[in-house]
């Protein structure tokens, strides 16, 4: 049997988060009644011209820098012709030849640990088309225009990837990058993030790529990885049957769990770019470009690393506290706050907090514990208030909203037993009523141990400092 | 280079344009004619001539990011042959 090696390249559209179109002054704002964020410009009407929004340049000279790419000095954009409803004026202006951004990189991590250099070939800027709604409008389609003229990055990366995995962990990185600069809000139920594989199969070891396939407008890393999975499985079953791949296009099918054929793009010159008159080429000064650098945050892989070494976290802790800009700062704020014990506070917040945002399906900037109210909880663990199993029922009162850790400990009389004389009190008196476990253990019986814990926890609801109970219940039971 | 008939056809239907059967061998000889010329002006040697992206030699002047346009929706939507629910209405497309 043949081994095979798979190729994917992905075509990544972020609509950038400016607050109007790339070409015209009309609002970009997400979820408006139809046409009403659509001006004359965007509805391509006789007589009007483009003018380029100085915002979305910034951005997409942000994502290059934060790529380490080149920033044009020079750029051109070009119409890209075809013809569609949600496409008023007949062509989308993009950019071809001489794109904004272009030789970038950044490196992925492996299952393995490992990291892997993927090739950003250029990310151009060019306007996002309308919305077509096919419910049925008595035999007609319905446009919104309201998405016309939002403008996009598409970030186009070398076939560097070669699984579906990759192609997600990738996308990933690009997503979480750029929320981390601020120029995408990554939404990807509402289309603001979105992207195109590229997939083509060939024999290992040759170097020769196989004829690909495009899947488009993948809107989940869910998605993104099942259809190219199941785009690789095609491709490999049908040229094992003696078959072909044709160059097409082809759209996956959530439901059914497959891509199939949209149409075949036989001619890519079909698109007939040309240079468009009515933009004169972008010209970035040094000075512009300094500008923005000057602007960047510290950028997901410095703040890992900087995770690691600052707070002693592990590579797994640091990528998932550094996975959004505002992971970080709570996690940070969080540390500040308790009092240090990084560990302790990354253990919180992996944990109990991430399972209550996940279940409700919040974002760390909606959790109603803040990272004050979380590192007064953690506070009152360090100085012996509540045990940590104890803790886990105030951050629950505390999601609750039942206020802070000091009001539950308070209203529901949590506090910890740290009295020793109350301690040996319980427990004379669990020994008193349970004679045979005790003279069992006496006899060797050490297992039994546990019981008498579990047993002296029970009567005092939980609340006995677990350290002074063991210690105080092995001095009575072995003296 | 010479274009025949299937050409003009081609490109006038990726520019949707409706054409009469008898115009065709003219259009065929004109654009022929232009493909020519460019291919004259292929023989000069322009190595080292950065290509010109627009006639003018000025850079694109940018706008801040500011809304400036307000709703025109009714204003726009007199023009529409057919409009439904803030829609406009095209002969059905299907993928």
């Amino acid at each position: 049997m043949m081994e095979w090696e798979v190729v994917i390249g992905l075509e990544i559209h972020a609509q950038l988060a400016t607050k109007t179109k790339i070409f015209s002054g009309a609002a970009t704002q997400y979820g408006a009644e139809p046409n009403t964020q659509a001006c004359a410009v965007d509805l391509g009407l006789p007589g009007v011209l483009p003018v380029l929004n100085k915002e979305a340049v910034r951005m997409a000279a942000k994502f290059g820098l934060a790529i380490g790419a080149t920033v044009a000095e020079r750029s051109v954009f070009a119409r890209k012709n075809y013809f569609y409803p949600d496409l008023p004026k007949g062509y989308q202006i993009s950019q071809f030849e001489l794109p904004v951004v272009a030789c970038g990189h950044l490196d992925i991590e492996l299952e393995d640990g490992s990291t892997k250099r993927i090739g950003v070939t250029r990310a151009h800027l060019e306007e996002d088309a309308g919305k077509s709604l096919h419910e049925d409008f008595h035999g007609a389609t319905g446009i919104d225009l309201n998405r016309a003229g939002t403008p996009l990055l598409e970030i186009v990366s070398e076939p560097d990837l070669r699984s579906a995995k990759e192609a997600v962990a990738y996308m990933k990185k690009i997503h979480s990058l750029v929320r981390y600069l601020e120029i995408c809000d990554g939404n990807m139920q509402e289309g603001s993030f979105r992207c195109d594989a590229n997939v083509s199969v060939m024999p290992k070891g040759s170097d020769t790529f196989g004829t690909r396939a495009e899947i488009k407008n993948l809107n989940s890393f869910r998605f993104v990885e099942r259809a190219i999975e199941f785009e690789i499985e095609r491709q490999i079953d049908l040229i094992e049957e003696g078959g072909k791949v044709v160059q097409e296009t082809r759209l996956y099918d959530a439901d059914k769990g497959e891509t199939r054929s949209m149409r075949a793009k036989e001619e890519a010159n079909d698109y007939r770019y040309f240079p468009d008159p009515d933009l004169l080429p972008l010209e970035i000064e040094p000075s512009f470009i300094e500008a923005v650098r000057a602007t960047l945050p510290e950028l997901p892989d410095a703040k890992k690393a900087r995770f690691m070494e600052q707070y002693g976290l592990s590579a797994y802790d640091a990528g998932v506290l550094t996975a959004s800009r505002e992971m970080g700062d709570f996690y940070e704020s969080l540390v500040e706050q308790a009092g240090g014990e990084a560990k302790q506070c990354a253990n919180w917040m992996m944990g109990d907090l991430a399972a209550s945002l996940n279940k409700e399906n919040l974002e760390i900037t909606e959790s109603p514990v803040s990272a004050a109210m979380l590192a007064g909880m953690i506070k009152r663990i360090l100085d012996n208030t509540i045990s940590g199993k104890i803790a886990k029922d105030v951050f629950a009162a505390m999601w609750a909203g039942e206020g802070d850790a000091d009001a539950v400990i308070e209203a529901k009389g949590l506090k910890q037993i740290t009295d020793t004389g109350a301690i040996e009190t319980l427990i004379d008196e669990i020994l008193a009523a349970n004679p045979e476990q005790v003279a069992a253990y006496r006899g060797g019986k050490d297992k039994l141990f546990g019981f008498f814990v579990g047993q002296a926890m029970k009567a005092s609801k939980g609340k006995a400092n677990p350290a002074q109970l063991n210690e105080l219940l092995k001095a009575k039971l072995d003296g | 280079m010479a274009l025949d008939r299937s050409d003009v056809a081609k490109i006038a239907h990726l520019a949707r344009l409706a054409i009469d059967e008898e115009a065709v061998p003219t259009y065929a000889q004109n654009l022929s004619n232009i493909l020519e010329l460019v291919e004259q002006m292929n023989q000069i040697d322009t190595s080292g001539v950065t290509p010109m992206a627009h006639p003018l030699h000025m850079a694109q002047r940018l706008r801040e990011d500011v809304v400036s346009e307000v709703n025109q929706r009714e204003h726009f939507q007199a023009h529409a042959p057919s409009t439904e629910a803030g829609l406009f209405l095209v002969p059905k497309v299907i993928e």
